[in-house]
């Protein structure tokens, strides 16, 4: 882990306070967000956990649990890492950086009041858009703002290629912006009420272009700009291809925007929407393939640092789960397979090996890369605590993954099953019957994710807390970052 | 052009990557704003009563879609399991959509009359009691609360300025509609007004794709 701001940048102040906020704030929104995973995965199976309480039951706190995880979670580990980025790539200071910690405290507010809101059943009912309109309005205007840091900061930069990583976050908060307020359209009636100004099959479409694009740029496009600064950083070497590069982000983000009516296959959707969005849903493999090959490959010649590096093999690992991922997407995306995995737990679990195999663990290994150079710490406090981080978190996926597959294949075939006499075979309530010892599974995996999370915050808090005699010797190393 | 001329423009890369990003939805969706098999309404669909209207916000409110999809596709299983597949018509006047993506519980899209009110009352209430494997969740708050003054008819309006044809002396009585009724009458009304809609007696082609 040594620090290449030696002799150019060195005598740029970096403005980091909003960086710490996020970073931190990754840690525990990750555990908050992913116990209330848990707290799910349980009542699924013990349904009477809800304690007949409104604001404790199954459907008003999936949504908190899925905004907590993309939006809080993953939202904080792409602001930190982007303004990280952006300033060291760029080799200058934050464009406005009262206004980067206005973002720091907008998207804060727009969690707790998420938080508020969602156990309350406040809500427009879409999913992953759930939060009610004046909350919509807080979201844009710090999205706003982001992009005003952003983009503010790549132009006043004093080097003059804009690195790639750049291009990335760049994509991820243009769209973003796009796909939110477009989605976000609607007639309030309340301060609390309101009704999309789109429906039915319409509504579908710009639901799913907005849901599968949330995917693409929130949780593809801005992970990918991590992953092209903190791989080649870890790894010490520079990025695999630059060609690569190029043609995988115009491909990656122009691809993603048409393949969300795989969402709605065989619905009342008008079938040539479906048939576009399958097509371009498999076209999308070799953009998505392009940047898991690029990053991977960014190890050739320093494999053996595997070994030894924990935090790179949380990032090699989550573009492995990102690849995977990747495949398993474009063949669900296929109509008759579609016809088997949709509304089935399959989709469950192809979302996880996503959520928590790809965008948690390149989060998690960015945030230790980032957090001792971010709060100026020699390393983070404990390695060892990283590597048993990284298995419970490799286990927990896989456990969690091949679970849900397996109950989704079971549903699948359960509810299309016939007899020669051409009845069903199954009633509903036999094929949940048969899901109870996958939920199990799934409840263990998560939990074992969830449990690598608190050792995460064990080894953050020792690393920012160091001991006395620690705290003297830091003391005499000088200061690397401005503190303004 | 070279490529190395975007990478030192930040604003021909924001215009550039604006542009990459907007035809996949100007495709897919604007069209569909215009494509009569998408917005006419089924022949045959009665617009929702006071009630319903009440139903369906509990059910928004609740978050029952993370669990129940509407939404019967065109594969043989589903019509044989749940009944006729669904269509765009059916849901011209859903805002939201309430298609869903999960089956955790099985689709509602055709629930409307397969079960009684009292069935619905005590599933509702603790779905145990009535299916034994069930996971479901109690919902027994429902049964406890009632609508303000107001509230429906103000759901109604709203719904109306986004194009739901209720006519004004449907909106003027919603109150008295459901004064006395509680949250789980509503949502049980709801329930039992998802059905395919009765064919008119002269059916004209159905428009499903």
């Amino acid at each position: 882990m040594s620090e290449q701001r030696g002799t150019a940048a060195a005598s740029v102040q970096y403005e980091d306070r909003a960086i710490r906020g996020f970073a931190v704030m990754t840690v525990v929104w990750g555990i908050v967000g992913m116990t209330v995973g848990v707290w799910l995965a349980a009542q699924l199976m013990w349904p009477a956990l809800n304690f007949d309480t409104p604001w404790l039951t199954y459907s008003r706190l999936r949504p908190l649990h899925t905004n907590a995880v993309i939006f809080a979670f993953g939202g904080s580990a792409l602001f930190a890492s982007s303004y990280w980025c952006v300033q060291r790539t760029c080799r200058t200071a934050l464009f406005l950086p009262k206004l980067a910690n206005f973002t720091f405290w907008g998207w804060m507010l727009v969690i707790v009041l998420a938080a508020v809101t969602l156990p309350l059943g406040i809500t427009q009912g879409k999913e992953y858009a759930e939060l009610e309109w004046p909350i919509d309005i807080l979201i844009a205007i710090v999205w706003v703002a982001y992009g005003v840091v952003f983009f503010g900061t790549v132009a006043k930069r004093t080097v003059s290629h804009i690195y790639v990583a750049n291009w990335f976050f760049g994509a991820f908060i243009i769209a973003v912006a796009l796909l939110h307020i477009i989605n976000s359209i609607a007639i309030p009636f309340s301060w609390t009420h309101s009704y999309s100004a789109y429906s039915g099959a319409t509504d579908a479409m710009v639901q799913w272009w907005y849901g599968h694009n949330a995917v693409g740029f929130f949780l593809t496009a801005g992970f990918l700009g991590m992953m092209y600064y903190f791989v080649p950083k870890q790894v010490g070497r520079p990025i695999y291809s630059y060609r690569l590069s190029i043609v995988h982000f115009w491909a990656l983000i122009a691809v993603y925007m048409w393949a969300g009516p795989h969402h709605l296959h065989y619905t009342a959707l008008p079938d040539w929407v479906q048939s576009i969005g399958m097509v371009f849903s498999l076209i999308l493999l070799a953009p998505s393939w392009g940047g898991m090959i690029n990053g991977v490959m960014t190890l050739s010649g320093a494999w053996h640092k595997l070994r030894d590096d924990p935090i790179l093999k949380f990032l090699i690992v989550s573009l492995s789960f990102y690849g995977m991922s990747t495949f398993e997407g474009p063949m669900m995306s296929i109509k008759t397979v579609n016809a088997l995995s949709h509304y089935t737990d399959w989709g469950i679990g192809h979302v996880h090996s996503g959520a928590l195999g790809w965008v948690a663990m390149i989060s998690i290994g960015s945030m230790y890369a980032l957090i001792p150079r971010a709060f100026n710490r020699p390393a983070m406090y404990s390695i060892p605590a990283i590597n048993l981080h990284f298995w419970m978190s490799t286990v927990g996926t896989v456990l969690y993954i091949t679970a849900m597959w397996g109950a989704g294949l079971m549903q699948g075939l359960m509810w299309r099953a016939t007899e020669a006499d051409g009845t069903l075979t199954y009633s509903f309530v036999e094929s949940l019957k048969a899901t109870y010892p996958f939920y199990a599974v799934r409840l263990a995996g998560g939990l074992m994710f969830l449990g690598g999370m608190f050792v995460m915050a064990w080894n953050v808090w020792k690393t920012l807390a160091p001991p006395a005699e620690h705290a003297r010797s830091l003391a005499l190393t000088p200061a690397r970052e401005s503190h303004a | 052009m070279k490529h190395e001329f975007i990478e030192k423009n930040v604003g021909w890369l924001a215009v550039l990557t604006a542009v990459a990003i907007s035809f996949g939805g100007l495709v897919e969706i604007v069209p569909l704003m215009n494509d009569k098999s998408a917005i006419t309404a089924q022949p045959g669909m009665p617009v929702r009563t006071a009630l319903e209207v009440a139903g369906r916000e509990v059910y928004l409110r609740e978050g029952c879609y993370g669990c129940h999809s509407q939404m019967v596709r065109t594969l043989a299983e589903e019509v044989l399991r749940y009944g006729p597949a669904s269509t765009a018509g059916e849901s011209v006047w859903d805002h939201p959509f309430q298609w869903g993506s999960k089956r955790t519980g099985p689709d509602l899209a055709r629930v409307g009359g397969r079960y009684n009110d009292e069935w619905h009352r005590i599933h509702l209430n603790n779905p145990r009691d009535v299916v034994p494997e069930s996971n479901m969740p109690g919902y027994p708050w429902l049964a406890e609360q009632g609508f303000e003054a107001g509230e429906v008819p103000a759901m109604m309006r709203a719904l109306k300025r986004v194009g739901v044809p209720f006519d004004d002396a449907a909106i003027a009585k919603a109150d008295a509609d459901v004064a006395g009724k509680t949250k789980a009458d509503a949502l049980i009304a709801f329930m039992q007004s998802l059905r395919f809609p009765k064919p008119l007696p002269v059916a004209t082609a159905e428009a499903r794709p």
